[in-house]
């Protein structure tokens, strides 16, 4: 395949994966199996990203002589660079000028998102080595949340540091606000955000938003998967013997308006409505989807990452 | 946590308990337990190095001060968890954001709502509440 039509097929894939994040804003059914729409969502972004750096690619190594798609157009580059001719000969310089402009603005992407993803992983990493040391000075275990760590601050906060030396945490506000089948449900649910490292989940989209904060479609993404996130972080917290979704949604409640002192005043306003999601559907829960949809969202995901790559390396 | 940290702590402790920056030697007096002076040194110097402590000399000895207050350092760490950006920075995943406004009126009476049926279920001899507990 030529390296030309392997670069409007890729910019096909790139502009599909970006079409199907608007419908994947749309659709309802991703709050019934939240596992298979994050999936999803991982394989768009990944495609996305992957086809669009492809395409810019494909057209940079694109031009005369034998065609071998991006891998065998950069062989061709090399050759043509080794042997002193980078600029092929009888080419217009308009089109040798726009190949170099696509190969260097390729280059260019596929090294801001790496970087922007390495960095976002090495800000979380570093916030959390000065949560632990902070929290090694001041924090004391209790008896009403066993294995996790409680600070003697007012407001109620419960989180969780993720990663290697996991840690979860939860002010004394907390302890005072919620009653022990909440304190219950509220370990259960960071507990399933430690086990299943739902903070890699978010990381790649963490970055797609740091690499383009103006795109209202990666921020809408990056709240639905965040919220998808939680959702699922929900759904196993109930697999808890004993705990009822009532509680896991009283505490959600009791902790959403307990009041937001302290906070700063004229902050952005946390995305419409998200609270309320989650307990709408513990309250009212949906099956979730079909098996066979289940996995026709998973092999489709699989597809969708599978094309650009092929089409990268044929 | 392990011991070293656990002496860290102690030592914090010590150095959060009064307004003056103490010796080497003070720090000790302060612990509970007895601990040799290198130790104690040590530990000084990691918290210095940490940036928990600062140290000005005095005469031939060092002096040491905690850095921040007890509560300067609480309300860094519950800032980072209660920050209302609406941008979840990517190193902690807390339990819910708090909401205001329009919603939190919703549900405030949902959560109303929600104690008031347990309650009743409770008199009716619906034993959901007491699943758990033990």
């Amino acid at each position: 395949m030529g390296a030309l039509t392997e670069a409007v097929l890729l910019a096909a894939v790139a502009v599909g994966s970006v079409r199907c994040a608007h419908a994947m804003l749309r659709v309802s059914w991703p709050r019934r199996s939240p596992a298979a729409a994050i999936l999803l969502w991982q394989a768009l972004g990944l495609a996305g990203g992957l086809a669009a750096v492809g395409a810019l690619l494909a057209i940079g190594v694109s031009g005369p002589g034998p065609q071998a798609g991006v891998l065998g157009g950069f062989r061709l580059l090399a050759n043509r660079a080794a042997s002193g001719q980078l600029v092929a000969p009888h080419q217009p310089l308009v089109l040798t000028g726009i190949r170099f402009t696509a190969l260097i603005a390729g280059f260019a992407l596929f090294t801001a998102l790496c970087g922007v993803l390495v960095m976002a992983f090495a800000g979380a990493v570093s916030a959390r080595r000065r949560q632990r040391e902070l929290l090694a000075l001041l924090a004391h275990g209790d008896p009403k949340v066993p294995g996790a760590l409680v600070i003697d601050y007012p407001a109620a906060a419960a989180y969780c540091l993720p990663g290697i030396r996991s840690q979860i945490v939860v002010s004394a506000g907390t302890l005072d606000l919620l009653g022990p089948a909440e304190l219950t449900a509220v370990l259960a649910h960071e507990r399933a955000h430690v086990r299943a490292r739902h903070d890699l989940v978010l990381i790649p989209f963490t970055a797609l938003r740091r690499t383009f904060p103006r795109s209202r479609v990666i921020a809408q993404a990056y709240r639905t998967v965040a919220l998808l996130v939680e959702m699922m972080a929900d759904d196993h917290a109930l697999r808890v013997r004993g705990l009822l979704p009532r509680e896991l949604a009283t505490a959600l409640l009791r902790f959403g308006t307990a009041g937001t002192d302290g906070a700063p005043a004229g902050a952005l306003a946390v995305a419409e409505g998200e609270l309320t999601a989650r307990v709408t559907r513990l309250l009212t829960p949906q099956p979730p989807l079909p098996r066979a949809a289940q996995v026709a969202v998973v092999i489709g995901s699989a597809a969708l990452v599978a094309v650009p790559l092929l089409l990268l390396v044929v | 946590m392990n011991r070293l940290g656990d002496l860290e702590r102690a030592i914090m402790e010590v150095l959060w308990q009064t307004d003056s920056a103490l010796t080497v030697r003070q720090v000790s007096n302060g612990l509970t337990q007895s601990l040799a002076h290198t130790t104690v040194m040590t530990v000084l110097d990691r918290l210095a190095k940490k940036g928990f402590a600062r140290r000005e000399r005095d005469g031939r000895a060092w002096r040491y001060r905690p850095a921040a207050t007890r509560e300067a350092y609480v309300a860094e760490l519950m800032l980072t968890a209660l920050a209302q950006t609406g941008d979840r920075d990517a190193a902690l995943a807390r339990f819910a954001q708090s909401v205001s406004g329009a919603e939190a009126e919703v549900l405030i009476e949902a959560l109303s709502g929600l104690e008031l049926e347990h309650q009743e279920g409770e008199t009716e001899g619906d034993s959901g509440g007491q699943l758990w507990g033990h």
